[in-house]
C-alpha cells in the first residue's frame, strides 16, 4: 500500500506472508499522511521571495515531490498559505481576507525575513511580521531563502501535520482575541513591551 | 526660430531637428542651455526666475502661479511641442530653510528636446499649484502620488486622493522630512487602522464592470453591495 510508518506512529501489519495484505493503522495517521502528502499551496508572493518560490516550484527543485504541484490560485481550494515577501499595511486586510477564505484544515508558511518580521523594512508602510495578522505555522528565515530552505520549511510543516490529533479540536479553532480574557494584552501594553524595537514614537531619525 | 508652417503635424522628429549623437564631456554645471529656456524668459518675463544647466539638462525655475501657463505654452507652441510629460514629482531638501520644489519633466519628441520645470513652494503656507491635468491626462496618477507623499495640492485635479497609502491614512505625508521613518502612530495602532480598512468597500459596481453579472453574485455579496457597506473608518 505504500504506507511507510515510523515507529512512533505504530503501524502494525499482520501476516505479511499471506496473500490478503491487510493493514491496520490509526485513523489519525492515515488522515495526516494523506494531508501531509497533498498540501496544496496558495502562493501569496509580493517580492523577491516569490522568485525563489517560483524556482522551488519549477522543475529543478520540483515541488511536485511533496504533492504540491497543484498551485491553488484560489484560497478556497488551498491548504497552505505561503506568504513570500513583505506585506505592506495596505495589503494587511487582503491577506487576512484570503486566510479567512481558506477552508479548514489550513496552515501558513511565512517565507523570508520580511514576511516573518518586517525584515529591513522597519518603516511606516510595512507590517512587522505577518503573525500580527494571521497565525503562522512555519517561519522560513533568509533574505530570500534558497529553495532548499523553503523545502526544509515544507518538510517541517509536513512533520507538524503528521503529529496532529483529530481528537484535539482546539487546533482548528479560529478565535478573535477576546478583550475580557485574562490572557488578552491590549495594544498599548504590547507597544510598551516592544520598546525600543517596535515603537516609533520617540525616535528622531529625521534630524528634527 | 523656425517657421511654424514647416513644422510637421505628425509625431516624430522634425526634419530640421538636431540629429542626436552620443554626448561626451558634459560639464556638471553650465554648457549650452535648451533654447526653450530663453523663449520662456522672453514670453513670461515676470514668471521666469532662473535657468540652470546640470549635466547637460536644462532646468527652468518659474513662479508657482505661472507654471500652468508656461507648460501650456510649451505644449501648444509649434516651436516647442513638448507633447510628453514624463514625470511630475516633488523634492524636499534636508535644509529646512529651502523651499519645497515641484518638478515637471517634459519631453519634445518633435524637437528631440528635454526640459525640466521647477516651482518652489514656501513651507508653512498651503502647498498648492495648478494641476496640469487639463493639458496632459497622464498627470492624473503622478499628481496623486505627489499629493499622497508630499501633501502638495494640485488645483483643478479631477480626483485628488491618496494613491499609494490607503485613503483613510491619517499619519501625514510620508516623504516629508518631518515625517518619522516609522510613522507617527504606534505599530499596534497602525495595524488596527490598516485592518479596519475594508478593501472590498472601496470599489463601486461601476468600477468593477461587473454590473451585468450582478444577479450571478452570491446572495450575501449582493446584499453587501446593495446596502452600501460602510468602510472600516
Amino acid at each position: 500500500m505504500g504506507l511507510v510508518a515510523r515507529p512512533d506512529h505504530k503501524v502494525v501489519s499482520y501476516a505479511p506472508e499471506s496473500q490478503e495484505g491487510w493493514v491496520t493503522s490509526r485513523l489519525d495517521f492515515l488522515v495526516n499522511w494523506a494531508r501531509a502528502g497533498s498540501l496544496w499551496p496558495m502562493p501569496f508572493g509580493t517580492a523577491c521571495c516569490a522568485i525563489e518560490f517560483m524556482a522551488t516550484a519549477a522543475s529543478r527543485f520540483d515541488l511536485s515531490r511533496f504533492g504540491m504541484e497543484r498551485m491553488s490560485f484560489s484560497p478556497r481550494q488551498a491548504d497552505v498559505l505561503i506568504c513570500a515577501g513583505r506585506v505592506p499595511f495596505k495589503l494587511a486586510p487582503v491577506i487576512r481576507r484570503i486566510w479567512q477564505q481558506m477552508p479548514q484544515p489550513k496552515w501558513c508558511i511565512s517565507m523570508g525575513a520580511c514576511a516573518s518580521s518586517g525584515g529591513m523594512f522597519d518603516n511606516y508602510a510595512v507590517v512587522q511580521g505577518i503573525d500580527t495578522i494571521i497565525p503562522v505555522d512555519v517561519y522560513v528565515p533568509g533574505c530570500p531563502p534558497r529553495p532548499e530552505g523553503l523545502i526544509y520549511g515544507i518538510m517541517m510543516l509536513q512533520k507538524k501535520v503528521m503529529n496532529e490529533r483529530m481528537s484535539d479540536q482546539s487546533i482548528r479553532n479560529e478565535m478573535e482575541p477576546d478583550p475580557s480574557s485574562k490572557l488578552y494584552i491590549p495594544p498599548p501594553v504590547i507597544d510598551e513591551l516592544s520598546e525600543p524595537f517596535g515603537n516609533s514614537v520617540h525616535q528622531t531619525r529625521s534630524g528634527l | 526660430m523656425t517657421d511654424p508652417a514647416t513644422v510637421p503635424q505628425t509625431l516624430g522628429p522634425a526634419p530640421n531637428a538636431p540629429v542626436p549623437k552620443t554626448p561626451t564631456n558634459i560639464p556638471h554645471r553650465g554648457g549650452p542651455a535648451n533654447a526653450s529656456a530663453a523663449r520662456i524668459k522672453e514670453k513670461f518675463p515676470s514668471a521666469f526666475v532662473r535657468a540652470e544647466v546640470v549635466w547637460g539638462e536644462t532646468t527652468v525655475f518659474v513662479r508657482p502661479d505661472a507654471v500652468f501657463d508656461v507648460i501650456q505654452y510649451l505644449h501648444d507652441d509649434p516651436n516647442e511641442q513638448y507633447a510628453y510629460l514624463s514625470d511630475v514629482t516633488c523634492v524636499e531638501y534636508r535644509d529646512l530653510e529651502q523651499p519645497l520644489e515641484v518638478v515637471w519633466h517634459l519631453r519634445s519628441i518633435t524637437w528631440r528636446a528635454f526640459i525640466r520645470i521647477k516651482a518652489q513652494l514656501t513651507k508653512g503656507a498651503r502647498l498648492s499649484v495648478k494641476s496640469v491635468w487639463p493639458i496632459y491626462k497622464g498627470a492624473d496618477w503622478l499628481e496623486r502620488e505627489c499629493y499622497d507623499m508630499f501633501g502638495v495640492e494640485f488645483e483643478g485635479h479631477p480626483d485628488l486622493r491618496r494613491i499609494l497609502m490607503w485613503e483613510q491614512y491619517k499619519e501625514g505625508y510620508p516623504l516629508r522630512k518631518d515625517f518619522p521613518l516609522r510613522g507617527r502612530f504606534s505599530r499596534a495602532e497602525q495595524l488596527r487602522q490598516a485592518l479596519a480598512a475594508n478593501p472590498e468597500a472601496r470599489y463601486s459596481m461601476e468600477e468593477l464592470k461587473i454590473a451585468d453579472a450582478f444577479e450571478d453574485l452570491p446572495s450575501d455579496m449582493r446584499k453587501r453591495l446593495l446596502g452600501g457597506e460602510e468602510t472600516g473608518e
